[in-house]
């Protein structure tokens, strides 16, 4: 095995690439759970994305119309899902898991005609001297605006939560819907834009991966990283800043298993594609172990004004 | 404007007849769907669940295959149902249903060619252990440290899909298979083989087995204490705590059972309908077994009937495929949208619709 092949510099470059679907993915769950919903259907949502995005953008040839529809396409299965769940009250396991079959179903019938065929990608961004840095200029700055979008979605998502007054409803109404519908709070109207949000990013994240990250389409692509956005979200304590450490390790991992692959490591190949999921498992053990913290308390909870 | 009341309890009526509106529901959006991909609808949605079973053309060979599919659906989606009903969500079925059929074939090939009649039945042992193990998994950490087995389970999944490529290329290949990747057939090895018992019905090892399954759940459920535990479990963890139902207990036999009769239907697939471990061995059926426990009310009996309909949807989707031209994702599309009506029109079985002036007290 020939480590001195596996560049550090490259290697988190694209690591912040292959980071970036689950990253969207996560922020946008996160969301989700604090307003107090639980949507399993996250890879569903993310393989919508993926192949609404990839049509769009071979068919007008735009990535950036591709990555709009796919954000579309997303959150109207995630309309479905809010419907199903906040007015017809259905439980959120079972339709966040209906969510995903539908998902999978739908792209793949989508998605025939496009097997095998290259999408247009969106350019780096040209940051200016900044990119011309040596080192740091080639890791950081040399990437395509998604890249820089869904950091800038952190920021603001952790900023919206802790200073303004819609994040204060959105947690309120997260903790304790009896409180917040007490209060005036419309607990329904906020869950539905909540969940809304949440299949947008999903399907950014999804379009992401057949748009940059592959760029192709297969059946089945988001290969479960709609789950481990979930465990990520776990993971993350609920924190916007955490999802980001999250998803960012996540991806490293992921990008150092396909280096490792690469440089020929004497590890069974098996073991190391199947890596991801065992890591995840780790994390998700290794944090219930210290205890689930910051999960809002009605997570999961279905509301209805007469209980 | 329209108003829901809570039932003081689900409704006994609805409750059965729901699955029936839901594929009434599925059938219209379906057909719409399916006129929208330029099949006429009427004869799609005939294709689907009049011709395998009418067609003098099509039923000979495709009544058999009725079994053969509903089969593996209804062994798993019984073992999922318990857990379901006692709030324990494995949706990994799919993993273990590999990694029975792996360890459930590998003794069998591991005494190839010795002919034993011991043989078949140390194959379903070791399926249902190889099941019951990777289900294990899970359950163990659900106790010890209270992870999520929803994503455990399901990350499993994954990690047994690539143990599945690893030893169909490896461990389990083929001696004499020229360098392809697959197992030996077991088809043709008599002592390992899970046959069709009567010939032209389809009725094999596995499909006796998802019957007693049914028949035994059904006694576990209406006449044990254990399912009066398990349905207290979902309902009402609090008053099952204090009626002395341990929990860690629970989620381990409702995770184990799953995973045992998942491993058991991998088992009885890989030794008879697929013949043989390959790369692409699963199907899918671990996670349509979660449509069909929903689809069953999680009710042995429920469960039976939604298992040869759904099996029905797969013998009618891959004869659409044939004689329209469909998409084969259009069945699996279909099929997920059944689960959806289902958990839709759920809301007249728990609410009563009120059509009431006073606009006060909606949602």
């Amino acid at each position: 095995m020939d480590l001195t092949s596996i560049n550090p510099v490259l290697l988190i470059a694209s690591l912040m690439v292959s980071a970036t679907p689950i990253l969207l993915a996560a922020m946008g769950e996160m969301v989700v759970e604090k307003s107090g919903v639980l949507n399993l259907g996250v890879e569903g949502m993310m393989i919508t994305g993926a192949i609404t995005g990839f049509a769009i953008a071979v068919n007008t040839g735009s990535p950036a119309l591709g990555f709009i529809a796919a954000a579309a396409g997303a959150a109207m299965l995630a309309l479905a899902f809010g419907i199903l769940t906040q007015f017809l009250l259905s439980n959120q396991v079972a339709t966040g898991l209906g969510l995903t079959l539908v998902g999978l179903g739908l792209s793949s019938l989508i998605g025939k005609p496009y097997e095998g065929i290259k999408s247009p990608t969106l350019p780096r961004l040209d940051l200016g001297p900044l990119s011309d840095i040596p080192v740091l200029g080639r890791m950081l700055f040399s990437h395509d605006i998604m890249v820089y979008f869904s950091l800038a979605l952190v920021a603001a998502v952790w900023a919206v939560l802790k200073f303004t007054r819609a994040g204060l409803v959105l947690r309120a109404v997260g903790e304790s819907h009896d409180a917040a519908h007490a209060l005036g709070y419309k607990v329904v109207r906020v869950r539905l834009l909540a969940i809304l949000f949440g299949g947008a990013c999903a399907g950014l994240g999804g379009a992401y991966l057949s748009l940059v990250r592959v760029p192709q389409w297969t059946e089945g692509m988001t290969a479960g990283a709609g789950w481990i956005a979930l465990a990520i979200v776990v993971f993350a304590s609920w924190r916007a800043g955490r999802v980001l450490v999250g998803a960012y390790l996540f991806g490293g991992i992921t990008v150092l298993q396909l280096n490792l692959q690469a440089a020929g490591a004497q590890v069974p190949v098996a073991l190391l594609s199947a890596s991801p999921y065992l890591i995840t498992i780790l994390v998700l053990v290794i944090i219930s172990v210290r205890g689930v913290h910051g999960a809002p308390a009605s997570l999961g909870r279905p509301f209805h004004a007469s209980h | 404007m329209i108003a829901l009341e809570k039932r003081p309890q689900p409704s006994q009526a609805w409750t059965w007849a729901t699955p029936v509106l839901a594929v009434l529901l599925t059938m219209l959006v379906g057909g719409l769907m399916f006129a929208a991909l330029g099949t006429p609808p009427v004869e799609a949605i005939r294709t689907i669940f009049w011709d395998p079973l009418f067609n003098p053309q099509f039923a000979s060979y495709s009544r058999p295959q009725l079994l053969v599919k509903a089969g593996p659906l209804i062994l798993i989606a019984i073992g999922l149902s318990l857990g379901f009903r006692a709030g324990i969500w494995n949706i990994g079925a799919e993993g273990q249903y590999i990694m029975g059929a792996v360890c459930g074939a590998a003794v069998g090939l591991a005494f190839y060619p010795a002919e034993s009649v011991l043989i078949f039945p140390l194959m379903v042992v070791a399926g249902a252990l190889g099941g019951w193990a990777w289900a294990m998994i899970p359950g163990l950490l659900k106790v010890k440290f209270g992870t999520n087995e929803i994503l455990v389970s399901l990350m499993l999944v994954y990690v047994a899909e690539s143990v599945l490529a690893s030893v169909s290329s490896g461990l389990l290949k083929n001696p004499d298979g020229m360098g392809f990747p697959g197992s030996r057939n077991l088809k043709q090895y008599p002592s390992g083989a899970n046959p069709e018992l009567i010939a032209g019905t389809g009725m094999h090892w596995g499909v006796v087995a998802a019957f007693i399954v049914v028949i035994l759940a059904y006694v576990l459920l209406t006449r044990h204490v254990l399912g009066f535990h398990i349905k207290l479990s979902g309902a009402a963890p609090r008053a099952a705590r204090f009626a002395g139902v341990n929990p860690a207990r629970m989620i381990l036999f409702c995770l184990g059972t799953a995973g045992a009769l998942a491993g058991m239907a991998g088992l009885f697939e890989v030794s008879g309908p697929a013949g043989q471990i390959t790369i692409d061995f699963n199907s899918g059926y671990g996670f349509t077994a979660i449509i069909v426990a929903f689809l069953g009310r999680l009710h042995p009996v429920g469960i039976l009937l939604a298992g040869l309909l759904m099996a029905l949807t797969y013998i009618g989707g891959e004869l659409a495929q044939l004689m329209l031209g469909l998409p084969g994702a259009a069945i699996q599309l279909f099929q997920g949208m059944l689960l959806f009506f289902l958990l839709a029109t759920d809301v007249l079985t728990n609410y009563r619709v009120r059509l009431s002036n006073k606009a006060k007290g909606t949602v």
